[in-house]
């Protein structure tokens, strides 16, 4: 056998290779074959496709959005009038928890998550992403972590303490038995999920880009999920932290939260909202990107000001960090605290607002047309800059103790939540729709749900700022007569009804389209990034050769003929590696086969997590299996190393 | 409609692969270091937060913890890149033999700090559930430990990797040396949180 060093200078191999001489059918039946799931079940469990992995993640998201929304129905006929006995308070408690802690852990994180490790890798050219097998990973972490919520739900032991979890409510004091350890235990399964795709998705944007792909050429959605994936990276650790510091003081007797012992109750609050407040970036930046990519197409020009728009990616994700403290006005702060967090909260709004003229600006030099995708992000706009601007009115402390608490701040976060993230998304689901189907959805229904949802959502929300200032607390589950917050109430009651109706023809439409929809060409929209540059839905190998990048509209500039590159082996996985800044071809790196070691891993590590809310030494005994797992998932599957490498 | 492919560049020649930056698990391993100095920067905040509820640090009557675990261990730890940094050359230098060498005794000294951290915990002088001081004097040591026996795995697993033919495999060779490059992290991040455990209860009591 050859050494090591003797195998480092070996020229490659003479196998089958993409290039002039094989091309065409031939090539792609060849790549089919190596790129496909093995047959069967066990199979699609195994399955590191990025597209499957993804399109998993964005439909999980959904039906969590859907079991979430029902909770907002229920509250809202709960508040439809004052002194309603539809719902109870403690049932009422475990129900508005229920229902943010869905949306933000198991929705809107996530369906962001999915939308990236779906598209990415064919927006910058690649056959996969990196380290699939850790996205496949996080793909399970993610459910386990929705299915622990949901049955503890289901068996009437759900979460009653609000989505922030506040100790002392939350510690062993109040928080008597299990509801907050299995909110806890669903934060480490989330935030290790998300961790793994961030992972993932940084490597993928750094070294995976197509030949050519500089940063100064990649897509503005690339580039937002750059930013929020080092956002999942630097802020998810807090609280993940927090929860586990929670657990303790829960499990084992530990102090960190427990004032009489000198520990502080607050000390949560800051490591929570460190985390939190990125969060909201983290849901919001990529639907900015969406909102980046439609506007370009619908306009039929490049984005005005790119660099700006990147820039301003950039500073928001950096200012992200410097705002938590906002979240705690109401705890009592230096002077100075509230000065420095104020003026911080504020100049969040300057890059948000540069972006917002750079679409606007966009659009007005741009032929715009009126499809689906472009309505969700005219919708946006209007509504998230409304939100914006209450969000800059509670940065001011005085405006936010009067408010602090109220429906005011109900109204802002959906506001910015669902205007600023979830109009874009299905502004994006339409848009995209035919990459992923082969199908476009219906214009028709969609222009309808769209108008049905924009309005419906005004109706719904709008009147929760006047509740709010009228002094409705948040979190109550009721409220007495002839305090003059019956007729927004109802009208939010209304609203939500609207809302919902509205969602449900658009699930509709989306089922319609993907059985019966009109079959889309690889380009349908005639956009200009990558992604329509492979069939609509794409390949499991997503492009039969590489393509050469020299531009940041590369399917506009590219005529008749797109530049490729070629000479990637096609019988074994493989994809190339570029430079980091400049996107050199560098080596050709080997991409691992599909495996059933992430769902086992995912396996042993739900049991060592299920079993610590109950004792701690299930940590101990359990890390075993998962060690096992995780050892089994990287060791080599062929006896000795072939001639040209292969993740087996 | 889909373009006709226009063959440019031939990359068959690339190599499979490259040290470094230019690999794509340091890109990996690069993020989960940041992840991890997340988790310890944020929890030496939460210490530097719980040392303001106190007006001395340890508490009394609690005594500040005994250094003789704690700084053989440090000593030991930061001899390790000795022959952590041999191992790294040799693996950037494609010698599978001083590799297959260093990699038992990378593994006997991660048993070795293993078994000194057990003393550790033993020389803390304070309990967990004693205050919000032993609390997070306990997190901080608890958290490296996880980071200790993680890289101790991930070394036994690499020596038995590398004793099999798959030791001839250069990405192997980059394997090795990443691991080289995360146990300096390792003893990096040790330092400060030695730091924070032994000497800063002393200096403000």
């Amino acid at each position: 056998m050859k050494s090591a060093a003797e195998r480092a200078k070996l020229p490659p191999a003479d196998v089958p290779r993409d290039g002039p001489n094989l091309t065409g059918e031939e090539l792609e039946t060849k790549l089919s074959t190596t790129w496909s799931n093995p047959p069967g079940f066990v199979g699609w469990l195994s399955s590191v496709d990025h597209k499957d992995i993804g399109r998993r993640y964005v439909i999980t998201a959904l039906v969590f959005l859907a079991l979430a929304g029902v909770l907002a129905i229920a509250m809202r006929l709960q508040l439809a009038r004052p002194d309603n006995d539809l719902i109870g308070a403690a049932r009422y408690n475990e129900i508005f928890t229920m229902h943010g802690t869905t949306m933000m852990f198991l929705f809107a994180v996530p369906v962001m998550q999915g939308m990236q490790i779906y598209l990415t890798p064919l927006m910058i050219g690649t056959r996969s992403n990196a380290f699939p097998r850790l996205n496949a990973f996080s793909y399970w972490m993610y459910l386990a972590g929705g299915l622990l919520l949901w049955i503890a739900f289901v068996l009437n032991v759900g979460p009653d303490i609000g989505w922030f979890a506040y100790p002392p409510l939350s510690g062993p004091q109040f928080g008597v038995g299990k509801r907050v350890d299995i909110w806890a235990q669903m934060i480490t399964f989330t935030e290790v999920a998300a961790l793994a795709a961030a992972v993932s998705q940084t490597a993928t944007l750094h070294k995976h880009k197509a030949p050519g792909m500089s940063l100064a050429r990649m897509p503005i959605f690339v580039w937002a999920t750059l930013v929020t994936s080092l956002m999942v990276i630097f802020s998810m650790p807090s609280v993940a932290l927090a929860s586990g510091m929670l657990l303790s003081d829960r499990l084992v007797g530990t102090h960190f939260y427990n004032p009489a012992e000198r520990g502080d109750a607050l000390l949560w609050q800051h490591l929570f909202w460190f985390f939190g407040h990125p969060e909201v970036y983290i849901i919001f930046l990529p639907a900015t990107g969406f909102v980046s990519e439609i506007v370009a197409t619908f306009s039929r020009r490049s984005i005005v000001m790119y660099p700006i728009v990147v820039m301003s990616l950039v500073a928001t994700g950096i200012l992200a960090f410097g705002l938590w403290v906002h979240h705690m006005f109401a705890t009592g702060l230096p002077r100075i605290g509230y000065s420095f967090y104020t003026a911080a909260s504020m100049s969040v709004a300057i890059p948000t607002g540069l972006q917002i003229f750079c679409w606007i600006a966009t659009l007005w030099e741009g032929r715009p047309q009126l499809k689906v995708p472009l309505l969700y992000v005219i919708g946006f706009i209007f509504t998230f800059v409304i939100g914006g601007l209450t969000g800059v009115m509670i940065a001011a402390v005085p405006l936010d103790l009067q408010l602090h608490d109220t429906y005011f701040i109900v109204a802002h976060f959906h506001y910015v939540l669902i205007g600023g993230a979830v109009f874009p998304l299905l502004g994006a689901i339409t848009y995209w729709f035919p990459k992923a189907t082969g199908r476009l959805m219906s214009e028709t229904l969609g222009k309808i749900a769209f108008w049905m949802i924009f309005l419906g959502f005004q109706l719904a929300f709008f009147p929760m700022h006047i509740a709010g200032i009228y002094g409705m607390p948040r979190r109550v589950y009721t409220y007495p007569a002839g305090m003059g917050l019956e007729l927004p109430n109802m009208l939010s009651t209304l609203g939500s009804l609207v809302v919902s109706a509205a969602v449900l023809l658009f699930v509709v439409n989306l089922v319609i389209s993907a059985r019966s929809g009109r079959r889309a060409a690889p380009n349908p929209w005639d956009a200009p990034s990558l992604e329509w540059a492979t069939s609509c839905p794409p390949p499991p190998y997503n492009f039969p050769h590489i393509p050469l990048v020299s531009s940041r509209t590369p399917l506009w500039d590219a005529g008749e003929k797109l530049p490729v590159v070629y000479g990637l082996r096609v019988e074994d996985r493989e994809l190339v590696l570029t430079t980091v800044m400049s996107a050199k071809p560098d080596v050709r790196e080997p991409s691992p086969e599909p495996s059933p070691w992430p769902l086992i891993g995912t396996v042993a590590t739900t049991a060592m997590f299920v079993c610590s809310i109950f004792s701690p030494w299930a940590v101990l005994v359990g890390v075993v299996p998962v060690a096992l797992a995780l050892t089994a998932w990287f060791w080599p599957k062929s006896p000795a190393p072939e001639r040209e490498p292969v993740i087996s | 409609m889909r373009h006709e492919p226009k063959f440019t560049d031939d990359l068959s020649a690339l190599p499979t692969h490259a040290f470094s930056f230019r690999s794509l698990t340091w890109w990996g391993i690069i993020a989960f270091m940041v992840i991890e100095g997340a988790f310890f920067a944020l929890a030496m905040a939460a210490y530097f937060f719980l040392m303001a509820q106190e007006q001395e640090w340890a508490p009394r009557p609690w005594s500040p913890p005994d250094l003789l675990a704690g700084t053989l261990f440090t000593a030991v730890m930061l001899l390790s890149e000795v022959p952590n940094t041999m191992i790294k050359k040799a693996a950037n230098a494609y010698d599978v033999a001083a590799v297959r060498k260093l990699l038992p005794v990378m593994s006997a000294i991660g048993l070795l700090l293993v078994i000194i951290r057990g003393f550790e915990f033993n020389s803390l002088n304070v309990l967990w559930y004693d205050n919000a001081y032993g609390s997070i004097i306990w997190a901080l040591l608890f958290l490296h430990t996880t980071h200790i026996v993680t890289d101790w795995g991930d070394t036994l697993v690499l020596w038995q990797l590398m004793k099999t033919p798959h030791g001839e495999d250069p990405r192997r060779l980059v394997d090795t040396d990443e691991n080289a490059l995360y146990w300096r992290f390792v003893w990096l991040t040790w330092l400060p949180i030695y730091v924070l455990i032994y000497w800063v209860p002393r200096l403000f009591r």
